[in-house]
This record gives structure tokens, C-alpha cells and sequence, in this order.
């Protein structure tokens, strides 16, 4: 499955720069080995001990997947996996 | 209805159904917390946090009220506090428009400004350093940390969904605090295991700049996410869309974060066959009437729009 991978913020820098990249896969383990290929470091960022990282909301599309299958959520063509921290209440 | 104390008035606001955006078999309802005396759902916490206060003495006439917030939350205390005889000291960041301020000032809230700071959290970790430098003097409610922010919820929002919509399948309300979302969410599932509760949640969008680690992200202590089935992320552009709708279709004069709860359920209820979906909308419209929002066409994204976080 060819997907897009977009993070925001300081988390750029782990794609050296870029707002999003192109990855593949058929879950979204799949896609975050695929982008740590390129971009090592980025996995790291998203999870540790084989689970999302507390602070760390993946989207696909719109959906946190930590309510859908996890990190075997499975993926379609065309879809988008959103990496964004976790962040409440901003104005209050 | 008659009351002793404009207290009295807070909670017990109209669900409405979504008659024009329920798609068919399914009916979605809006629970109108701008109904209440200020205008939003924080009314109920305030009440309930200067209440638990008094109660167990954190909270006496000699001290005063400080809490970090330039929203809905410093209005509710400002209001609650005034009806109760308290002073009430709000600590801003800087960028807080001259509006707000004067709504605050209106209320009776005094104001403090934590210079150089630009975030709600920010304006935390001053009032934080006042406390601590004069406990005595000062009773900080802290609504990200309070139990009787949820509590409120489970003692009033809650039981007034289920009294209305005795057959909801769905809550949906937006992400701020989680005091909402907690305190209704435990209350329905408690009589109701099989109620799914859905968090709307703004995209930070650019706004995450400023944060340096991933660390510094911000889970409310409030908040309890076991009680979550679901969270969707709405972004600005969709919020003002969908608040503008209300109006349009269903004559609901909302506010933005009212939009994106909107937009959640009604997503949700599209992927039902049939079924019940209650919305919470934290507010009316009317503290958003500077940025024009009923009146301009969103299509195109507006770079003043997507840079910040609107609830």
C-alpha cells in the first residue's frame, strides 16, 4: 500500500525537514519500519517497546488508530497516517 | 423557573435534534451548554470547584481565587466567585485578545498577565509561582487537576443526557480539559456499559513548533483515557465549516469547538444504521464573533485560521 506519512512541528527535523514523506506498508508498523529505513531515528519518536508512545496520537486519516488496531491498524492506498503529540485544551 | 441565585440556573440545558445534519435512521442531538449563565459548560465546574473548596476549607473569605485562564473557565469563576463574595484573580498569557480581557473585567475578574508568556501553559506555571510564594493568600482551582471538574459532570451533565436521550448509543464531546468527556463518560457507561464515548480533538496544525520534545506534550491529569473508544482530530478550517452549518441548517448559533463535535458526530452517525449520537457544544457563539466566522467563505484555508487553536 502506498501511503503518506505527515508529521508537524519539531517533529520534522526527523524527516529532515519535510512536512510529509511517501511510505509503504499494509499496517501502520509496517509504514513506521519502512520510513525508519529512510529516516532512522523516526520509530523511535513514535514508539518504544513495541507500543505508541504515550505522548504520541497516530491519526489514519483522522482516527487515532490506538482505537483502532493499534500498530496493526491496516491501511489502504491513499491513505494518511498523521504523527502528531499529544495536546489538550489550548485556549481554556 | 424560578431561582434564588443565578447559581441556581447553571446546568439543566435543552438537547436539540439535528433534524437537517442526522443522516437517516439515526438521529444526532446537540446539547446546548451556551444556555447556561455565561454561556458555556464551565459554568458547572466552576460551581462545583469553589463548592468543594468551601467545603473542605481550601477555599475561605480571606483568600483569593487565581486561576491561569483567558476562556470560558475565568468567566465561570469570575461569575461564581462574584455571586459568592470571592475575589478572583485571572493570570493571562500575553497574546490574549482585548476582548477577552474585558469580558473577564466585566465579570468582576481582576488580571495579571504572565509576561512573556505566549501558552495557556505558561500562564500554569506563573499562577503556579504565585501560590507557591503565598499559599495562604491565594486557592488555585486548576481545572486540568481538579476531581470536581469531572465530578460535575458525573453528578449534572451526565445524568441530564441520560434523562433526555434514555437510549444513546454515542457521546461525542471535544477534548479541552477531559472533565467532559470523563465525568459524562463514566456516568453513562456506569448505566449503560455499551455507550461509546468519542473525543474531538483540534489539530495543533504549526502551532507544535514551539513544543522542543515530544515530552512536552500534555496529557490533563483530569483526563482519564481508558474511558475513550474513540478520538478524531478535527482541524480548523472543518470547525468553522461545520459551526457555520449549524447555522445555516439547523439555526444554532454555536461555538467553534461546537463545530468540530458536530463534525465528529455526525461522522460517527453515518457509519451507523441506526441509533442515537449525543454532541456536547461547550458554548454559543458569541465570543467568536470578531473572527467573522458566519460571515466569510472557508473554503480556501486562511493562514490566520490555521495557526491557532480555537478551543
Amino acid at each position: 500500500m502506498a501511503v503518506e506519512v505527515r508529521v508537524t512541528g519539531s517533529m520534522q527535523k526527523f524527516l529532515r525537514g519535510q512536512k510529509s514523506v511517501p511510505a509503504e506498508g499494509s499496517t501502520v508498523l509496517d509504514v513506521l519500519n519502512h520510513v525508519e529505513a529512510d529516516y532512522p531515528g523516526f520509530r523511535d519518536l513514535v514508539m518504544s517497546d513495541g507500543q505508541l508512545h504515550r505522548f504520541v496520537n497516530v491519526y489514519l486519516n483522522d482516527e487515532d488508530v490506538r482505537y483502532l488496531q493499534q500498530l496493526d491498524t491496516g491501511l489502504k492506498d491513499g491513505d494518511i497516517l498523521s504523527v502528531l503529540p499529544a495536546l489538550a485544551g489550548g485556549a481554556a | 423557573m424560578l431561582a434564588e441565585s443565578v447559581l441556581d440556573t447553571i446546568g439543566n440545558t435543552p438537547v436539540v435534534r439535528l433534524t437537517h445534519l442526522s443522516p437517516p435512521g439515526v438521529n444526532v442531538y446537540a446539547k446546548l451548554e451556551g444556555f447556561n449563565p455565561t454561556g458555556s459548560v464551565k459554568d458547572r465546574i466552576a460551581h462545583f470547584m469553589i463548592k468543594a473548596a468551601e467545603e473542605s476549607r481550601d477555599l475561605t473569605p480571606d483568600k483569593i481565587v487565581l486561576e491561569p485562564t483567558s476562556g470560558n473557565t475565568g468567566i465561570s469563576l469570575a461569575m461564581v466567585c462574584r455571586a459568592k463574595g470571592y475575589r478572583l484573580l485571572c493570570v493571562l498569557p500575553d497574546n490574549v485578545t482585548e476582548e477577552r480581557e474585558s469580558l473577564l473585567r466585566a465579570f468582576g475578574a481582576e488580571v495579571v498577565y504572565a509576561e512573556n508568556a505566549t501558552t495557556t501553559n505558561d500562564a500554569v506555571y506563573k499562577a503556579q509561582q504565585m501560590v507557591a510564594e503565598d499559599p495562604e493568600r491565594y486557592f488555585m482551582p486548576y481545572q486540568y487537576g481538579n476531581e470536581n471538574n469531572p465530578r460535575a459532570h458525573y453528578k449534572t451533565t451526565g445524568p441530564e443526557i441520560l434523562h433526555d436521550v434514555p437510549d444513546i448509543d454515542v457521546f461525542v464531546a471535544g477534548l479541552g480539559t477531559g472533565g467532559t468527556l470523563t465525568g459524562v463518560g463514566h456516568y453513562l457507561k456506569d448505566n449503560q456499559p455499551d455507550v461509546k464515548v468519542v473525543a474531538a480533538v483540534p489539530h495543533p496544525g504549526d502551532l507544535v513548533q514551539g513544543l522542543r520534545a515530544i515530552e512536552e506534550g500534555f496529557i490533563p491529569p483530569v483526563l482519564d483515557e481508558s474511558v475513550l473508544d474513540g478520538r478524531i482530530v478535527v482541524d480548523s478550517i472543518s470547525s468553522f465549516n461545520m459551526t457555520k452549518e449549524l447555522m445555516e441548517k439547523e439555526a444554532i448559533f454555536a461555538g467553534i469547538s461546537g463545530g468540530a463535535v458536530v463534525k465528529v458526530a455526525v461522522r460517527v452517525a453515518e457509519r451507523m444504521e441506526s441509533g442515537n449520537v449525543v454532541a456536547l457544544l461547550a458554548d454559543g457563539g458569541w465570543k467568536y464573533l470578531s473572527t467573522d466566522l458566519w460571515a466569510k467563505d472557508w473554503g480556501e484555508p486562511h493562514e490566520e485560521v490555521q495557526g491557532k487553536i480555537w478551543w
